[in-house]
């Protein structure tokens, strides 16, 4: 049986974007993976032998049945043309050329598009609207850094190969020693898997770490500071400060920890002042450890086609930008949105119980490669082929460097690209609407 | 509706490569091509009666941040410039955003509506320009190109060092072909690496970094290799010390170290080896910015005796905008300033970039010298043709600000408008309220497609309306019998803020100055065959880079044809 080395593979799993991995292919299935961790390996492996779905669904009055695409089409884009406040949700977990017909789909149908980073780092694009970012490429941060910081994240569980491929252990060029050249310090409210590799820890007490930051700015600007603050005393304060105003190049890498947790977007902004500040006296970064490996791409796409990355409102024909009021969660908490379509992501799981509600108690129509929560109360659901496993496209790396996804196997039967599938929807609802289908030269 | 054969008759023509002065005659288009009027007949065409308008060749940027990574992060943290100024989804044409930093199908169709059809992106970092090529790609209208950043990059360097122009050659054409890139880009060269460390470069002498060259090294090197290669454009440089007070003799010194070198185009018909972009960002002289001075006058000078080097403007246009550049350690400081919000976008083993909002204001000293600057250098430089339009979108303005720039540029009595609103010292640290020169319509021309198109290597099909040229069309409601430019400034930028007709490709794309149509786009780019063997020997030192130092496989960084919407190779052969 000929086997099939495909090499320099990009994992289509989180926001590292590795694309150094070697997928062994025999007979179309893929068998063996090599340099993922396991998490890209599991998600390369479970296509092979996974529960996909491979025909349209159709589900009414509670009975589910198979469907042409053509049938699933056509209910979708009825049930989309009808709405009056769709929701077009998902994004980060496709390539961006679909990204780039669903903002022309929402366009159209003058709806509601949002991606999961509004329930990430959306917090941290309201902190860069407000302050800034300065930060580099993940190679800057090898080949320079001294320092390193993880402020709540824990890539060692979330993203497995940060470390190893571009922070803490391979020699970059002006760090020949590779780990040894650097200090690694974690700040987070718990122990983690991470915290056990660092040289230092810092335990913040939950809800607290916009203390420890201002804590920080003041010790850096020579103010004094309380005997303790957020759990932490002001000698390891002073030490810490230290460390990150002597070093070389310091980089800062912070996950949902310091967005998700009290205080969301202004303890990003407190954390980008500082190194902000921190610039005054060296090199000093930060980046935000983005989840899905194409979150960063569905900002991007968003951008350059409506001007704003994530809830964007085409109600009113041109792109508005009001999170806190277009975003996904707002639409379906407030019961305003009448339909939705999801694109390869899981709401029902990752939502609050009073959105699930809603979208529950409306038409969904669910673009997936496999069976989710999200696939069971939708009422059409479309299989698709895989970005980054059988389909190629652009995804943007956590540093929002992009990069060529591959196309290591054929999908099955009937699943094809989302973003064929979003053209003929777009199409078909066009048609409805008695509007020109906008060409999307991009995708 | 477009019919493929349009006559445009009895229009006054400026078309300077030809060297048409305003002259009453017909053009005539087929298949996207200008053609013979003897050839289209009348009944067949649609026939467009342009007396009583102006008829210039489709506009020519080639210095504007359009697409790409950093214009990209301005629009993304800047949500309330891209409210500033909206049109809604409808009648074919999708929804516009931005003033500053528009998004790519208002950057498309507003530059049409000056009648633009030609707008190369001034800079591209090659780790990221696959990200260039998708937002030209779904950008309407304009032929594009873009400028890949060299100089700061490590191999470059290393390479300039020992002297291996002829390694360094093949390494350029090699990144030109795999990033599908037009041309050079040199960004504060040296300083960006140093930026790596927080730190920046002071003088065309000073020292890189580790890597122990000087800035003079690598333009001298780059201009080399670009000679070397004959690329249609030369060698396009952001100089060091941009934005400081004093900035203008480093400005001279990286003029003087084009002297002497050659000039080689295998393409088109360049006479210069040197554009300076945003000539105004570094004509100032002054001690401090208490002593801020325009040395427009200087520059000019140097130019007036130096052909080779031409110029693009960026000329401040008093708004509030987005200031963007490869040149990290300038926004750093830029920020540290007006302490508005920054963003730092360093790139691994190539370059770096900066955003931060800045508002223009004309009561302020320094904006208005900034003003003065850019103005002096256009006026009192001779040759038209070292001259090129640009605000630098949208570091001084932007483009949509072009026609208010023709206005300073064709009227004293406009110029004396503004200088009235300026900051009252500006005489004492300027000449602009001296000056009388008031440019033609022809020089508007030059300026604003001819010259750009020359300075590319472009012009046999870019920049004019002869025979065989691109029919890139401009028609302008403005009547040079009736009206005179120097009294009715106001008139003029009214008309070219809306052209009566946009026509790119023999397709018309805006008509009354609304957009009404897309038309078949081009992406330029240099596909250079220098040495195959030494390109070899090249790549197979470049794989141990890639495998230590990059973040990526070699095998991905290359951007494929695919990703280009119109790819059109210039296919150079150099050795
Ligand atoms: S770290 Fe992320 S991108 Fe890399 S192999 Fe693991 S899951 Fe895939
Ligand atoms: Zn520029």
């Amino acid at each position: 049986m000929p086997e099939r080395v495909v090499s320099d593979v990009v994992c289509p799993f989180c926001g590292c974007l590795c694309d150094d991995i070697e997928v062994v292919v025999r007979e179309n299935r893929i068998v063996e993976v090599r340099e993922a961790c396991a998490l890209g390996t599991a998600k390369f492996m479970s296509l092979s032998v996974g529960e996909r779905i491979t025909k349209p669904l159709l589900r009414v009055d509670g009975s589910v049945r198979q469907v042409s695409l053509e049938e699933a089409l056509k209910e979708a884009a009825k049930m989309l043309a009808d709405a009056e406040r769709p929701l077009l949700y998902g994004w980060s977990s496709t390539e961006c050329g679909a990204q780039a017909v669903g903002v022309a789909l929402a366009e159209v149908l003058g709806g509601v598009l949002d991606n999961t980073s509004s329930v990430c780092h959306g917090p941290t694009v309201l902190a860069t609207q407000d302050v800034g970012c300065p930060s580099c490429t993940l190679g800057q941060v090898k080949n320079r850094a001294d320092l390193i910081i993880y402020w709540g994240c824990n890539p060692m569980q979330a993203h497995p190969r940060h470390m190893s491929r571009y922070t803490t252990f391979p020699r970059g060029f002006f760090r020949e020693r590779g780990v040894k050249d650097k200090k690694i310090v974690v700040i987070d409210v718990r122990h983690t898997e991470t915290a056990r590799l660092a040289d230092r820890f810092i335990q913040v007490e939950l809800g607290k770490d916009y203390e420890l930051l201002a804590a920080m700015r003041a010790a850096l600007k020579e103010y004094e500071i309380p005997e303790k603050v957020a759990g932490v005393s002001r000698k390891d304060i002073l030490e810490v400060v230290e460390l990150m105003k002597n070093c070389q190049f310091g980089a800062l890498f912070f996950g949902m920890g310091l967005t998700m947790s009290f205080g969301k977007h202004r303890n990003v902004d407190n954390a980008i002042s500082l190194v902000k500040d921190l610039n005054a006296y060296t090199k000093f970064i930060i980046m935000p450890m983005r989840g899905h490996y194409n979150v960063a791409g569905a900002n991007t796409v968003f951008t350059w086609e409506t001007g704003f990355p994530y809830a964007v409102d085409f109600s009113r024909g041109y792109p508005r930008y009001n999170p806190g009021e277009t975003a996904a969660n707002d639409v379906l908490q407030n019961e305003e949105c009448d339909a939705a379509l999801i694109v390869a992501s899981d709401p029902v799981s990752h939502f609050p119980a009073k959105a699930v509600k809603h979208l529950a108690s409306i038409p969904v129509i669910s673009i997936d490669f496999h069976h989710t929560p999200t696939t069971e109360i939708s009422k059409v659901v479309i299989p698709a082929a895989v970005a980054g496993v059988e389909v190629e496209g652009t995804a943007y790396r956590m540093d929002t460097v992009p990069i060529r996804l591959k196309k290591v196997v054929e999908p099955p039967e009937g699943c094809l690209p989302d973003r064929e599938i979003l053209r003929m929807l777009l199409e078909k609802v066009c048609e409805i609407k008695g509007v020109e289908t906008p060409v999307v030269k991009h995708a | 509706m477009t019919k493929h054969m349009i006559l445009i008759k009895n229009g006054f023509v400026y078309d300077p490569i030809n060297k048409i002065d305003g002259e009453k005659m017909d053009i005539a288009i087929k298949e996207g091509k200008i053609v013979d009027p003897k050839k289209v007949k009348e009944k067949e065409a649609k026939v467009i009666d342009a007396r009583g308008k102006v008829v210039m060749p489709g506009g020519v940027d080639i210095h504007s941040h359009v697409a790409g990574p950093k214009v990209n992060a301005g629009r993304l943290f800047r949500p309330e410039d891209g409210r500033r100024q909206v049109r809604p989804f409808g009648q074919g044409l999708r929804a516009e955003t931005g003033f500053s930093v528009p998004n790519v199908f208002a950057t498309g169709y507003r530059y049409a509506q000056l009648g633009y059809t030609t707008v190369m992106e001034a800079a591209t970092p090659p780790l990221k320009t696959r990200h260039t090529h998708e937002e030209m790609s779904d950008t309407p209208i304009l032929d594009q190109g873009a400028y890949l950043i060299l100089d700061n990059n490590w191999v470059i360097m290393e390479y300039l060092k020992a002297g291996e122009y002829e390694k360094c050659a093949a390494f350029v054409a090699w990144m030109l072909r795999s990033m599908k890139c037009f041309g050079i880009k040199s960004v504060n060269p040296g300083g960006d690496e140093n930026w790596g460390w927080g730190k920046n470069i002071s003088s065309v002498r000073d020292r890189v970094i580790y890597f122990d060259i000087s800035p003079a090294e690598i333009i001298q090197g780059l201009i080399r290799v670009n000679e070397m290669l004959g690329l249609p454009h030369s060698f396009h440089i952001h100089c060091n010390n941009l934005g400081l007070p004093g900035s203008y003799t480093t400005t001279l010194e990286t003029f003087g170290l084009s002297d002497g070198m050659p000039i080689s185009p295998k393409v088109g018909e360049r006479s210069q080896n040197l554009h300076v972009a945003h000539i105004q960002f570094y004509s100032y002289g002054g001690e401090d910015w208490k002593t801020f001075e325009s040395k427009g006058d200087e520059v000019a000078k140097y130019l007036n005796n130096h052909s080779n080097i031409t110029v693009c403007l960026g000329q401040v246009t008093f708004d509030e905008t987005t200031t963007m550049t490869a040149d990290g350690p300038f926004e750093y400081l830029l920020q540290s300033i007006n302490k508005l919000k920054w963003i730092n976008r360093d790139v691994e083993l190539e370059t770096s970039s900066g955003i931060v909002p800045y508002i223009y204001r004309p009561r302020s000293l320094v904006n208005a010298v900034q003003w003065a600057a850019g103005l002096e250098v256009a006026l009192l430089t001779k040759n038209p043709w070292q001259i090129m339009m640009s605000t630098d979108h949208p570091n001084a303005g932007p483009f949509t600000r072009y026609p208010r720039v023709v206005k300073w540029l064709v009227s004293k009595k406009a110029r004396e408008e503004t200088i009235a609103k300026c900051h009252e010292t500006l005489p004492n640290r300027s000449s602009i309220a001296s000056i009388d020169r008031e440019y033609t319509l022809y020089e508007v021309a030059v300026v604003t497609r001819a010259s750009a198109a020359e300075a590319l290597g472009i012009s046999g099909f870019k920049g004019h309306l002869g025979v065989g040229a691109d029919a890139d069309v401009a028609i302008y409601d403005f009547n040079p019998e009736k009206q005179d430019p120097s009294r009715e400034p106001e008139a003029l930028e009214k008309a070219l803020s809306r052209a009566l007709y946009t026509i790119k490709r023999g397709h018309i794309v805006v008509e009354n100055g609304e957009v009404v149509g897309d038309a078949p786009k081009r992406v330029f780019w240099a596909d250079i065959c220098f040495d195959e063997e030494l390109e070899k020997q090249v790549l197979d030192e470049l794989h141990e880079t890639f495998a230590k130092y990059y973040t990526v496989s070699m095998s991905n960084y290359p951007i494929s044809e695919e990703y280009l919407v119109g790819s059109t190779p210039i296919k150079i052969t150099s050795k």
